[in-house]
């Protein structure tokens, strides 16, 4: 394993504990888009100087999707082993990247016994850079860019944080533009609720399709989303606009990993 | 003397017929799961807000104001009606203006203006609904009775607030000619319709002030029993569907302390004190009873706006799902069941179900649990609620989930991922 990304039990076979533990998620995990989002903000991380810890194999998914599908027996089952693991290493900070691993983590886990201050990194990022941790260089990429934000649903909705990820986008001095429809009103990537995992049913449009008109009606070179199912299906509906060159869906982490200051 | 008696007669019909509706509409709530309720401040904030202040309408500025506008009119006209019940029952004539003085006519100008506020506000809404056809009263779950509900209750009130203004006027004349007839000073919107009624005897004002008086007591008092068969309950039930509609964030979705008891046992984990032991009877949704009767309750007081399928993503793009249908079918199913239990029928076992014979999985399994439409309601419905619950059924009690959702389940128990990777890679990414 790479020695700059420690696990939990290697922390604590050092008799140590990190600040955070870094939930990363299945598909931050396992699918190759999402893993680039894992690294930049492992990049972040480090640059900021701040100690954390993964769960390696030790992470299981949050049984999320099984729950929204009804399954409620797996979720629990889930759950329950994911507190085991998580109280036996008495986590205190949870950092995420998904909005869906996030939402259950804080909403979900404390009736099942796991109590844990659960964090999006859209509201970790801004933390970094409100309190001087993070920097941006001064000529980076995205200065006057047009970047639009996609609100995904368990980030916004769900949970009420809408301003934090466009705060983290402001901090990139790129020219911000909002959707018709966003924040409460935003529309959904169409893979919530484990849509992610079956086809659609039978309607006369994909969901995605009709938000990725959205987000190409804005004339945005990027869409800046901050979820990465919101990014499978914004890149899905990118690519049959045959917009994929000219438009770059990326997760926010990705747009400040990239805009870095050198002297982190 | 014979008018007052007629007047108990009517007003002891109407208190029957209402009685005998609010039991009904109590027993088929009562259907329901009873659960427990959290205590929390927001609750009586959500009554405050949500229902009294209507917070959630301003959303979409043009209807919240023509909404508010017959509101205001409803809850403001009523101390009107208070002053009709009582010279119906005890043979007077503007009861309260010798108490009132010079206020009374200045009260009934502003009663005159919010009926006017009303009448435009109701004409408008006609409009939207049938020449404009505003794309979300034109769902096809709004069949053909949805839409006359709709209607009648707007021509209702139009009628019923024209009674007020003809009354006033041919009760204005009537002032001038007759001592019976309590002076009102000058009433401004009704004075509009004196020329026409000048010119009449005061025989026929007095017959016109008279019907018109009837029309509106009897038009309220009916509508008030209509109102209780009709979408138009939300005027009442927006209340304590607010006070009791979750608090917790939306992203939660409800617990079931029978799972965790039953998991805990698996895993070898004790078990919560607070869950009492017992049989765990159906897992999820089936029908009505299995909901609980704050989702009961929140179907009837459902107005049928459609704001929650107009913002939803899979109704948008042309699936079966509609939120406000799922309301909608969760009440009809409550009617048909205690109507037939009324009669003595089977009820519940009729051989229907909410799920299938109402809802059918096509809807269920197109929700993305985005919340669009849990947010767009303006009393606080939540259609996802219902929508979990009949999932759970589908998942737990007949397996018979889609099968792209069994194999993410069978992923999940096998590789601890929803996708089928093994789980040995988790940590690939670390490596490069």
């Amino acid at each position: 394993m790479n020695p700059s990304v420690r696990t939990m039990a290697d922390w604590a076979a050092r008799g140590e504990s990190p600040e955070v533990l870094f939930w990363v998620g299945c598909a931050g995990s396992f699918d190759d888009r999402a893993r680039r989002v894992t690294k930049a903000f492992v990049k972040i991380l480090q640059a900021a100087g701040v100690t954390f810890g993964v769960l390696g194999t030790e992470e299981t998914c949050t049984g999320d999707p099984a729950r929204r599908a009804g399954n409620e027996f797996l979720f629990q089952m889930q759950a329950m082993n994911n507190i085991q693991v998580l109280n036996g290493y008495k986590v205190k900070t949870i950092l995420t990247t998904c909005p869906h691993c996030f939402n259950t983590l804080k909403n979900e886990y404390p009736e099942l016994g796991g109590h844990y201050e659960v964090m999006h990194h859209a509201e970790y990022l801004q933390q970094l850079i409100d309190n001087g941790k993070v920097r941006l260089a001064d000529g980076n990429p995205y200065k006057g860019r047009k970047i639009t934000f996609h609100d995904s649903c368990y980030l916004g909705r769900a949970n009420g944080i809408y301003e934090a990820p466009r705060k983290v986008l402001s901090a990139l001095d790129a020219d911000l533009v909002e959707m018709k429809r966003c924040r409460t009103t935003g529309l959904c990537c169409g893979a919530g609720g484990a849509q992610m995992f079956k086809e659609p049913e039978k309607g006369s449009k994909d969901i995605n399709i009709a938000r990725t008109e959205e987000a190409l009606a804005t004339s945005a070179s990027t869409v800046a989303v901050a979820c990465p199912f919101c990014m499978t299906m914004m890149s899905d509906g990118v690519k049959n606009k045959e917009k994929e060159h000219a438009v770059h869906v990326q997760d926010i982490a990705e747009l400040i990993a990239e805009a870095l200051a050198e002297n982190h | 003397m014979i008018e007052r008696i007629l007047f108990v007669a009517v007003l002891g019909i109407a208190v029957y017929l209402i009685r005998k509706r609010v039991m009904q509409i109590s027993s088929n709530i009562r259907i329901g799961k009873a659960q427990a309720l959290q205590p929390s401040p927001q609750r009586w904030r959500n009554v405050l807000l949500v229902a009294f202040g209507q917070s959630k309408m301003f959303k979409r500025p043009i209807p919240a104001v023509l909404h508010f506008i017959i509101y205001a009119g409803f809850l403001i006209i009523n101390l009107e009606v208070l002053e009709f019940v009582l010279d119906g029952l005890l043979g007077t004539h503007r009861l309260f203006a010798p108490y009132l003085g010079a206020l009374y006519p200045v009260l009934m100008n502003f009663f005159e203006l919010l009926a006017v506020g009303v009448l435009t506000a109701c004409v408008v809404f006609l409009i939207r609904r049938n020449v404009v056809r505003l794309p979300r009263f034109q769902s096809p779950e709004l069949t053909k009775w949805p839409r006359l509900d709709a209607n009648i209750i707007l021509l209702t009130e139009i009628v019923l607030m024209l009674a007020i203004l003809k009354m006033n006027a041919a009760d204005q004349i009537l002032q001038s000619r007759n001592s019976h007839y309590t002076p009102t000073g000058s009433l401004f919107f009704s004075g509009l319709l004196i020329p026409f009624y000048k010119g009449f005897s005061t025989s026929f004002l007095v017959f016109v002030e008279r019907a018109c008086w009837w029309f509106h007591i009897i038009g309220i008092l009916a509508f008030a029993v209509y109102v209780t068969y009709s979408k138009h309950l939300h005027i009442f039930l927006a209340f304590p569907n607010t006070y009791f509609a979750r608090t917790a964030p939306v992203g939660q979705l409800t617990n079931m302390p029978v799972v965790t008891r039953e998991v805990k046992s698996m895993l070898g984990l004790p078990p919560d004190s607070d869950v009492p032991p017992g049989e765990a009877g159906r897992f999820g949704a089936k029908d009505i009873n299995d909901l609980s009767r704050h989702v009961l309750l929140s179907a009837y007081s459902c107005t049928e706006c459609g704001r929650c399928t107009s913002e939803c993503p899979a109704n948008q793009t042309g699936k079966k799902l509609s939120p406000r249908k799922i309301m909608m079918d969760v009440r009809d199913r409550m009617e048909d069941v205690g109507s037939q239990l009324a009669a003595g029928k089977p009820g519940l076992d009729d051989g229907k179900s909410l799920l299938n014979d109402y809802i059918t999985r096509e809807e269920i399994n197109a929700c993305t649990s985005c919340n669009a439409c849990v947010e767009a309601c303006p009393v606080l419905i939540n259609p996802l609620d219902v929508i979990i619950e009949l999932r759970r059924y589908v998942a737990m009690e007949e397996s018979g989930s889609p099968a792209a959702w069994n194999m993410m389940f069978q992923n999940i128990e096998t590789n601890f991922a929803p996708w089928k990777f093994p789980a040995s890679d988790r940590a690939a990414w670390t490596q490069g």
